[in-house]
């Protein structure tokens, strides 16, 4: 099986380990090779969290720059820091609720414009599927559910080698009982919001 | 029941190279684990903690990497599997058990794992201590993957209890934080009791006792030595006239690039996971067969300097090369295109590396620097002394934990630091050669850990300057591990004593001690000014629990506060504390309702009074 690269980046405290730990649950689970990686040294302390998913025939469990097929970013700048990790072929799916980092506040940063955001990472990558997650994690009934929303979306382009049912089952079976009913709800709006995005850039809605 | 402990052999289950590795550990009956905690070894230690309250297992966590090497040193030369888990400056700490006891040696199996952070990623440095197994005279594995972790971990033990040597296990945080599916072994009934048998001729490393153990201890490394020359973890894959010689997690990106830069017919490569010793004889069959060779390997050129001895040994002057300006660096960690960039390069392959997209164009991003959280009692203690020392000169050396991010703006408070328990010695120079105040800043996990020494070191020799000691009770940088000071049975565990560190610093001589609760701010900082003062050693001890251990055992919270129409803009609550919980929203201050722990401290410092609990908001 030819290697499938994925990059997810977020803010500590944004559930990206337990989107990880989902996918990788659902690979072994559909007999999927595949290997990960993660840096939280100190996401606990408010700082960036990096996973890399390697899924296929490759012994890696790391991705250079300019080598993902596919990058999820939890917060819009999150996803353009992390554009070193793209090529033009790269599929882009991106949270566009912001959550500015205190250099921001202490004015010694300022967050990029959204709308400049989305039209440059449309320039460079193949493709840009970006909507608030957030709004939707609300809907789902947990506002924390911004990791299974993006999941939703992520496994809706078909990119990487999982299926909406083998995701929802390991959803169903691996995370917090008290939370699957919102999991699965976050899971699914953010996949027919993808669906959404995904006819709209066709010319068909 | 634990994850690590109910797994069937023959299952496949998705692991954390460091469980990985605990697991691993519980396949050959390890008795006895020790550990002192730090990234990227944490969660070996963390899966023990947890294994060791529902089986056979005894774990401690001990208050430094030396005393956890001693502990299990005894244990294993009572006969008990023992293991000892450290990152990889942690190995500073216990070298000097370390040393010697590579002289005496042990009886039941010893693995001492070695958790090394090429790049940093939360380190002070990029040691590579591969180098200890060649000072200590050590056999040391490194495994390529967690699956192999966990297997070699088995052997391990099986190769300590058979060369009668510890054996120094060593891994990178690629191995450590990597997640795989990894199919379970059996796991092995541990033997938990002991013996030792007196043999002080064998045992009392005097002179003459250590003349003979140092010639033992070669000889244990001839044994060594004529196992690695076929060990199967020194593999040769594939045909062809070019070599490459490879170890750890570079062998995944080496086996990855050849696919990619399809060499496969053309290379060599020989797999070292025993690196030390290194196979002699194998590598120099491997070299004869070779045209030329590449040595992928992260870190110092270890296996390079080796390898170019053995072909000069053998006359051989093919090519070898690794570290070299056009190709390997001796600095940060590698990555696949890195190393497929060198293999075509050094091999002449015809190779378009793969291009990203343009960059040029992005603006800045505002960088997001992990912080000090909010509620954090560290930032209410540096705002204290950075007021009670206003118009003096300091210095101020800082330590390792949470509180060394105290050293950026505006809290701006940590001018020196090289590694566990140096403020407090540095604090003794600097004092001693310099006109300033020196302040120095220790947490309550590292002060037992090294600063004990130091701060004796500064009473005797009748030292100035004041240690602020940052007791939150609890190792809360790696992740909320218990220290000597804490209070355990607070957290339900029984069977622990606790070590008062007011006792401790009163013992050791110190004549001026205080204690300040940093949450209250005027009389914090007005002790502090007090201290500051004393001529000789005085001692702040500021006490508070750590907000985010508290939220982790879902304590009650302090209500949240909010800015109220008071607020004159004066930002000095931004600008003097920098708490995360502040966002500025249409101009104005604002305080995060969720991320707020309450501590007041924000509201005592508003010039305005602006800043108050919310259940005082009117509705």
């Amino acid at each position: 099986m030819k290697p499938t690269r994925l990059i997810l980046v977020a803010v500590g405290g944004q559930g990206n380990l337990l989107s990880s730990r989902v996918i990788g649950e659902s690979a072994l689970l559909a007999d999927v090779p595949v290997r990960m990686s993660e840096i939280h040294g100190m996401a606990q302390r408010g700082g960036v969290v990096e996973s890399s998913i390697v899924f296929g025939d490759a012994q890696s469990t790391i991705i250079s720059d300019g080598e993902a097929d596919v990058l999820v970013g939890f917060e819009p700048s999150e996803t353009l820091r992390a554009l070193n990790k793209c090529n033009p072929s790269t599929v882009v799916i991106s949270n566009l609720a912001p959550m500015s980092p205190f250099t921001v506040t202490i004015g010694s940063g300022v967050y990029p414009d959204l709308n400049n955001l989305q039209s440059l990472i449309r320039a460079k990558a193949a493709n840009l599927i970006a909507f608030n997650a957030e709004v939707l994690a609300r809907q789902a009934g947990n506002i924390l559910s911004v990791n299974m929303v993006l999941l939703g979306a992520l496994i809706q382009t078909g990119k990487i080698p999982l299926t909406e049912k083998t995701v929802k089952k390991v959803i169903k079976t691996k995370t917090k009982k008290a939370f699957v009913e919102s999991n699965l709800k976050a899971f699914e709006l953010g996949f027919s919001m993808a669906e959404k995005i995904s006819l709209n850039i066709l010319g068909r809605v | 029941m634990h994850k690590l402990l109910t797994g069937q052999p023959g299952l496949k289950t998705l692991l954390l190279g460091n469980e990985a590795i605990a697991r691993g550990g519980l396949e050959a009956g390890v008795a006895v684990a020790t550990t002192y905690p730090g990234t990227p070894s944490s969660e070996i230690s963390l899966n023990f903690f947890q294994i060791s309250q529902e089986s056979e297992l005894y774990f401690e966590y001990s208050t430094n990497e030396k005393v956890a090497l001693e502990v299990a040193a005894a244990a294993a030369n009572s006969g008990v599997r023992s293991m000892c888990v450290m990152k990889h400056v942690g190995m500073n700490v216990a070298a000097d058990a370390l040393l010697t006891l590579a002289y005496v040696g042990v009886r039941g199996g010893l693995v001492i794992v070695t958790a090394d952070d090429p790049f940093m990623f939360s380190s002070q440095n990029e040691q590579d201590n591969r180098y200890y197994s060649k000072l200590s005279g050590l056999p040391m594995l490194e495994p390529s993957s967690a699956q192999e972790a966990k297997d070699m971990m088995v052997d391990a033990f099986d190769l300590s209890e058979q060369l009668q040597l510890p054996v120094i296990f060593r891994t990178t945080t690629r191995i450590n934080h990597s997640t795989e599916i990894v199919s379970l072994g059996d796991l092995r009934e541990p033997k938990t009791n002991g013996d030792f048998k007196k043999d002080p001729f064998n045992y009392v490393t005097v002179p003459a006792v250590s003349r003979n153990l140092h010639a033992k201890l070669l000889e244990k490394l001839d044994k060594a030595e004529k196992i690695s020359e076929n060990s199967e973890y020194n593999i040769i894959y594939g045909e062809g006239d070019w070599g490459i010689i490879c170890n750890g997690v570079s062998c995944n990106y080496v086996f990855d690039a050849v696919k990619d830069l399809d060499i496969e017919n053309s290379v060599r490569i020989l797999r070292i996971g025993f690196s030390h010793p290194l196979p002699r004889v194998l590598i120099q069959d491997f070299l004869k067969t070779c045209q030329k060779v590449l040595i992928v390997e992260e870190g110092e050129p270890f296996m390079e300097e080796t390898v170019k001895a053995f072909a000069q040994e053998k006359g051989l002057t093919l090519s070898i090369k690794g570290k070299d300006d056009d190709l390997f660096s001796r600095l940060y960690e590698y990555n696949p295109a890195l190393v497929r960039e060198c293999l075509a390069a050094y091999f002449g392959v015809d190779y378009t590396p793969r291009t990203g997209v343009d960059l040029s164009d992005i603006p800045e991003i505002p960088q997001r620097p992990p912080s000090l959280c909010a509620g954090c009692s560290h930032r209410a203690t540096f705002y204290a002394v950075q007021k009670a020392s206003k118009g003096m000169e300091t210095i101020c050396p800082t330590d390792i934990g949470c509180y060394t991010l105290g050293f950026m703006p505006p809290l701006s408070t940590g001018d020196f630091l090289i590694c566990m328990g140096s403020s407090v010695g540095t604090s003794c120079g600097f004092s001693k050669v310099t006109n300033k105040k020196v302040i120095s800043f220790i947490g309550d996990s590292t002060f037992f850990h090294t600063g004990i020494p130091g701060l004796i070191n500064a009473v005797f020799n009748n030292h100035n300057f004041t240690l602020v000691i940052l007791d939150n009770g609890i190792t809360a940088m790696t992740g909320h591990q218990p220290h000597p000071g804490v209070d355990m049975k607070a957290l339900n565990f029984e069977g622990y004593a606790r070590v008062s560190i007011e006792d401790i610093v009163k013992a050791v001589g110190v004549k001026h001690v205080s204690i300040i609760r940093p949450y209250r701010v005027k009389k914090s900082i007005d002790t502090v000014k007090e201290a500051l003062m004393y001529k000789g050693v005085s001692v702040i001890i500021s006490r508070e629990p750590c907000t985010s251990f508290a939220k982790t055992l879902k304590k009650p919270r302090g209500k949240p506060f909010f800015v109220g129409e008071k607020c004159k803009g004066h930002r000095d609550c931004i600008n003097d504390l920098a708490c995360p919980a502040f966002f500025i929203k249409k101009n104005r201050v604002n305080i995060d309702p969720v991320l707020c722990s309450g501590c007041s401290v924000c509201a005592q410092i508003c010039p305005e009074h602006a800043i108050l609990p919310l259940r005082d908001k009117a509705v």
